[in-house]
Order: structure tokens, then sequence, then C-alpha cells
């Protein structure tokens, strides 16, 4: 809050140097106007942006950069759900593991686990055996468009780590899921635009 | 109503060796060992005299307790008076008085330096029909102790009925809806003990002899590892066998086995291998990427029972113990919604017990007869999992919401009766052993 306001009025304030840092080069409105216009190379604004304004530049990069990355983890880790004693995959879980393809083939030092789960409906002991099977259908998916088998490790909780508790429809759906973690190395590779469908 | 042990009696039994007089040669004969005639319909009347002595009203309550479980006797006067403590006296003895209270037997323990002595009166007959002397194991209320007791009262229901109770016996189960631990508690509810201390425990099975539990622990990393407790040395082992999951371990009846659910790429299926050395393993079922597991041995070790998810559901199939020749065990009609699951073989080799859901509904336990494969359904309340037998075929151990929280209870599948066995949430998954002390 107190950050936002001072910001606004610091804006508003707007020394030259400050506001060309802020909002990207506009022209500059330089400080020597009075200077005929045979210099060609404008110096004068770089040394205005310098240091801060550099730094800036680099951080706003490096953000882009990280929300990129952050969404090809999300993508990677979203988790898929299954219909009740089923482990096919859905039209909304294979949208979810087509976007998860790109960011694995692109990031191939990186390793994930897949971890399958159930309701609490069905028996505690065959579930065990649902959410293996659950983890074997994403795997399988993933392998099938080109994904190294061996970046892949499969586990099954069954019903033993639900989401939530409630016995009620809604939560049940939750439940029936597989989880996906980043086991070993990072995203380091981003491309935002066709990662999706 | 269970008084603190007797000094002097605890002294005497420190003192007295104590002699095994009870594991007689020859074993009553599978009939009625006493005499009695009575209806085989309905439960003979027995009366439990009073018990003298500082610890007499805790052994006639145990006597009393462990022949109302065990469904075959009907305890008369359970709550004493009004009656001679002796039946001798009087010109025909109390026999007469006795028989108006509807007893068909009398049973009369006295204390002795070592033990217990007992003797079983026919009524009709106004005689002493059997007497023995048995040991009683630890001090006064002690777990060893009241497993003695225990023991008496499944010989004795062995003379009276014709059939041994099952007192004398455990069961094992998992303490805890999430990352439970393994417990073992006495077969009327004492000493609820937890065993070693791992957390994620599930599907406890108990060795034939008694004297292991196998079982399976779920980890952060997930499902599962299968590991042998031996309950003497509370030491536990890891099963070598393969990476991935690997659950419901059950000891073949040699004891030398163990059958187990691997779970791979291509699917779960049961694997077999040695249960104490580093044996090979062995693939049992071919499911071809579906879900086998839950196994249950045949008494005599030839089949397995097993829950199989190859026709789409889960359904209870049986096969040669090796996997071959499979064969669906439940009923199941093109688009049969039902659910069946974690097949129990009873210790007699006639019925198994299993799990049955419809869409919307809760499990309950039934029974199917290898004879005929009628089914029988045993319960309608609650949600009821986990059925495992009790040594006389009679008795299962299951997990029920009947009565809120998830615990355990006894049910009898021939009246149908219950009791609870545990009162803390979250109980699920038990065992019941083989008879522990005889």
């Amino acid at each position: 809050m107190h950050r936002v306001t001072r910001a606004i009025a610091l804006s508003a304030v707007a020394t030259v140097a400050l506001a060309g840092c802020r909002r990207k080069p506009e022209p500059a409105p330089a400080p020597v106007q009075t200077t005929p216009v045979s210099n060609p190379a404008p110096t004068p604004t770089p040394p205005a942006c310098d240091a801060a304004c550099e730094e800036a530049k680099r951080r706003e990069a490096e953000e882009a950069r990280r929300r990129a990355a952050d969404a090809a983890r999300s993508s990677l880790t979203a988790t898929i759900y299954f219909d009740y004693d089923r482990s096919d995959i859905t039209d909304d879980a294979r949208a979810k593991l087509d976007a998860k393809v790109p960011v694995l083939t692109q990031n191939t030092g990186i390793r994930i686990r897949i971890a399958g789960h159930t309701d609490s409906r069905g028996s505690d002991e065959y579930n065990l055996a649902l959410g293996q099977r659950r983890a074997v259908a994403a795997k399988r998916y993933l392998t099938d468009r080109g994904i190294d088998a061996g970046r892949i490790e499969i586990v099954s909780f069954g019903e033993e780590r639900p989401t939530c508790t409630d016995e009620a429809d809604s939560c049940w759906g939750r439940n029936r899921r597989d989880e996906f973690e980043i086991t070993v190395g990072e995203i380091t590779a981003v491309q935002t635009a066709n990662s999706v469908r | 109503m269970i008084r603190p042990a007797s000094a002097l009696l605890a002294a005497a039994m420190l003192i007295a060796p104590l002699e095994r007089v009870f594991a007689q040669a020859t074993p009553p004969p599978e009939a009625v060992v006493i005499g009695l005639t009575y209806d085989p319909g309905t439960k003979p009347g027995v009366l439990v005299l009073r018990v003298p002595g500082a610890t007499g009203d805790s052994i006639r309550a145990i006597l009393q307790n462990d022949f109302d479980n065990g469904d075959r006797i009907n305890v008369v006067a359970k709550d004493g008076g009004g009656f001679p403590d002796t039946p001798t006296g009087g010109r025909n003895g109390n026999y007469q008085l006795y028989a108006q209270l509807g007893a068909l037997a009398i049973v009369q323990a006295t204390p002795t330096a070592s033990g217990l002595h007992v003797a079983v009166h026919n009524v009709a007959q106004a005689k002493v029909a059997r007497v023995m002397d048995f040991p009683l194991d630890g001090e006064p209320n002690s777990r060893e102790w009241r497993r003695s007791l225990h023991a008496i009262s499944d010989e004795l229901e062995l003379w009276i009925s014709g059939v041994r109770g099952i007192a004398a016996t455990r069961i094992a189960y998992v303490q805890g809806a999430r990352n439970g631990r393994l417990y073992v508690i006495d077969s009327d509810g004492a000493f609820p003990t937890p065993i070693g201390n791992e957390s994620g425990v599930m599907s406890p099975n108990w060795h034939p002899k008694g004297t292991h539990v196998a079982y399976a622990v779920i980890g952060s990393r997930g499902c599962c590892q299968v590991y042998v407790a031996d309950l003497a040395s509370a030491t536990s082992r890891q099963l070598a066998v393969g990476a991935g999951l690997n659950s419901t371990p059950v000891f073949a009846p040699d004891g030398a086995v163990i059958v187990y659910t691997h779970g791979e790429e291509d699917g779960t299926d049961l694997f077999a291998t040695t249960a104490f050395d580093r044996g090979p393993t062995r693939r049992i079922t071919v499911g071809r990427g579906t879900d086998n597991t839950t196994p249950a041995f045949s008494p005599d070790g030839r089949k397995l029972a097993f829950t199989s998810g190859r026709l789409g559901r889960p359904e209870i199939y049986i096969s040669d113990a090796d996997g071959t020749n499979p064969e669906l065990l439940t009923s199941y009609n093109f688009g049969d919604q039902n659910y069946r699951a974690n097949p129990d073989w009873s210790p007699d080799g006639r019925l198994i017990a299993f799990q049955s859901i419809l869409p919307g509904g809760q499990f309950q336990l039934n029974t199917i007869s290898l004879r005929d494969r009628s089914v029988k359904q045993l319960t309608s309340e609650g949600s009821n999992e986990d059925a495992s037998w009790a040594p006389d075929s009679r008795h299962l151990i299951f997990s029920s919401t009947r009565t809120g929280t998830k615990q355990l209870f006894v049910i009898d599948s021939e009246s149908g009766r219950w009791r609870q066995l545990t009162r803390n949430g979250g109980v699920r998954l038990p065992a019941w052993s083989p008879p522990l002390k005889r």
C-alpha cells in the first residue's frame, strides 16, 4: 500500500531520468536541447538510463523469463483428473498433458514424478493399484509423444493422500488425480507462444 | 469388576513350576465331550460358578465373556448371585437348582498354586464330566495371564460345544486413517498395542503360526514396500522384492512363501517370494495391464482368491496357487455395475468373504459358498470392509462406519450378532490371527 502510493507520488514529480527509466526509451526529453543537431549519436540518453536503468531492464527481462518459466512449470505440474474407477485420459486431461510435452521436450534435463491418486470410495488396497494405473496412463501418454520413459517416475498413493476429505462428489472428483512433480532439473528453456494446444 | 493382583497368588505362581498339563496327547474328539444332550440349533446354557480367591471375579468375568463372544454357549446367571457356589451338598447336590437356571453344564474353577483347576459338571447327569488343571502364565490380569485364561475358555468351549473357541487370538490392524501404525489387540478388545514405530502401515497379515506379521508401508515416495515383523523380538525386515508398488502381502499356509501385489508399468499383478530368505520372485497372475491384488490363500495352500479388474470392474477370482486356471468366482453379467473386492478364504475352506458395493451405495460384507456359489449378505448398516475370518470359520473381524468413525467389529456369520472391538477412530484393515495358545 505504502509503497504504491509512494511510487505514484514519485512518478508524478517525474524527474527525467526516472521517467526515462520507468517507461521504456521514449525519445528521452533531453536535458541539453540547445546544442545544434550536428551530433548524431544521442549520447546523453544512455547515460541517463545507465546503471539503474540497465539494471531495471535486466530485471524486467528476467522477470519476463521467470514468468514464462513459471507458466511452463505450472503447465508441467498441472494436476489431471479422472472419472470414477477409470484410468482413461479425459479430454480435459489430454489438453493438460499436451501442454506438458513441449516443456519436457525443451528442458531435457528435467525429470518428473507422476503420482496417481484415487477418491475414498473403493477398497483401500485396490485403490493403490488404481492409482498406479492412473500414473501409468499419463506416463504412457507422454512417452507416446516422444518423451524418454527414463525421465518419468511413477508412484501411487491410492486414497492415502486426499486433497479433501468430504464424502461428496465435488471432493471425490478432486481426489481422482495424477500429480506431477519435478524431481530433477530446472526449467531453463521456455517458449510461451505455442505451448498451449 | 477386575480386581488387582493378589500378591500371595503371584508369589506362589512365581515359585511353582508351570506345568503344561492341558497339552495332553490326544485332543478330545470333534464332538461334545462332556455328554450334553441338547438341540444343536440352540446354544447350551452354561453356568460359571463364582470363583474363589482375590482374582476370582476377574477369572469368572473373562471366562463368561469369552463364552459369550464365541456365540456357541448361552451364559446363564451372568451377573452371579442367587445360586449355590458349589454343586455338592444336599441330597442330589445343587444340580436341580442349576437346571432351573437353564444350565446344562456347570464350570467350576478354583485357583491353585500354579494356575486354575477346572471341573465341568453335566447337570442332567448330576456329576463331574471332566476335570483338568490349567497353568496360568504371568501376573494376574497381565496380558499373558489373560491369554492363558482365554486358552482355558477355548478348551472348555471345545468340551461343551464340540468346537474350540477363538478367545486366545489377536487381531492385527492399522490405527489411523492416514499414515496409520500397526497395532495388535486381543480378541476381547484388551491391550491394543502398537508394533514397531512405522507410519503408513497397510494390510497386515499373520504368519500361520502367529509368530510374524507381514505388512506394507506407504511412504512419502508412494506405495509401498513389504515388511515382515517378528513379534517376539519386535524387529522387522524389508522383503527383498523389485522396485515399484509392493503391497498386500499374505503368507502361504506353509509359512515359507509370501504372495504379494507388485505393480509396474505393465500393470499390477500377484507375485510370490520366500518369506524368510532372499529367494527369487515369481509371477503368479498375468493381468495384461489390469489391477490384480489382495490375494488370499485357500487353507490347503493350493488355490488363491484375489481381486482383479480384468473385466473392467473389480471382481473376485480364484486360480491355482501358481496363477494357472484363473476363474471368475463372483457373478458377472454384462454391464454389471457392482464392485467386489478383498476376498478372505475361511479356514475350513467352505466360504470366501468379500466386500461388494453398488454405485451410490456403501460396501457390505458377503460370503460366497465354494460349493454352490450362493451369496449371503452379512451387513447392511454403514460401510463395511476388509473382512478377515477367525480360526473358527464362523466369526469375522471387519471395519465399519456403522457407529460413526471407522472402527473394528466382530460379526457372527451365522446369527448376524456383532460387537464393537475398538473405540479409537480411524481403525482399518484388520487381520485375525491363528490360534495363539492352547
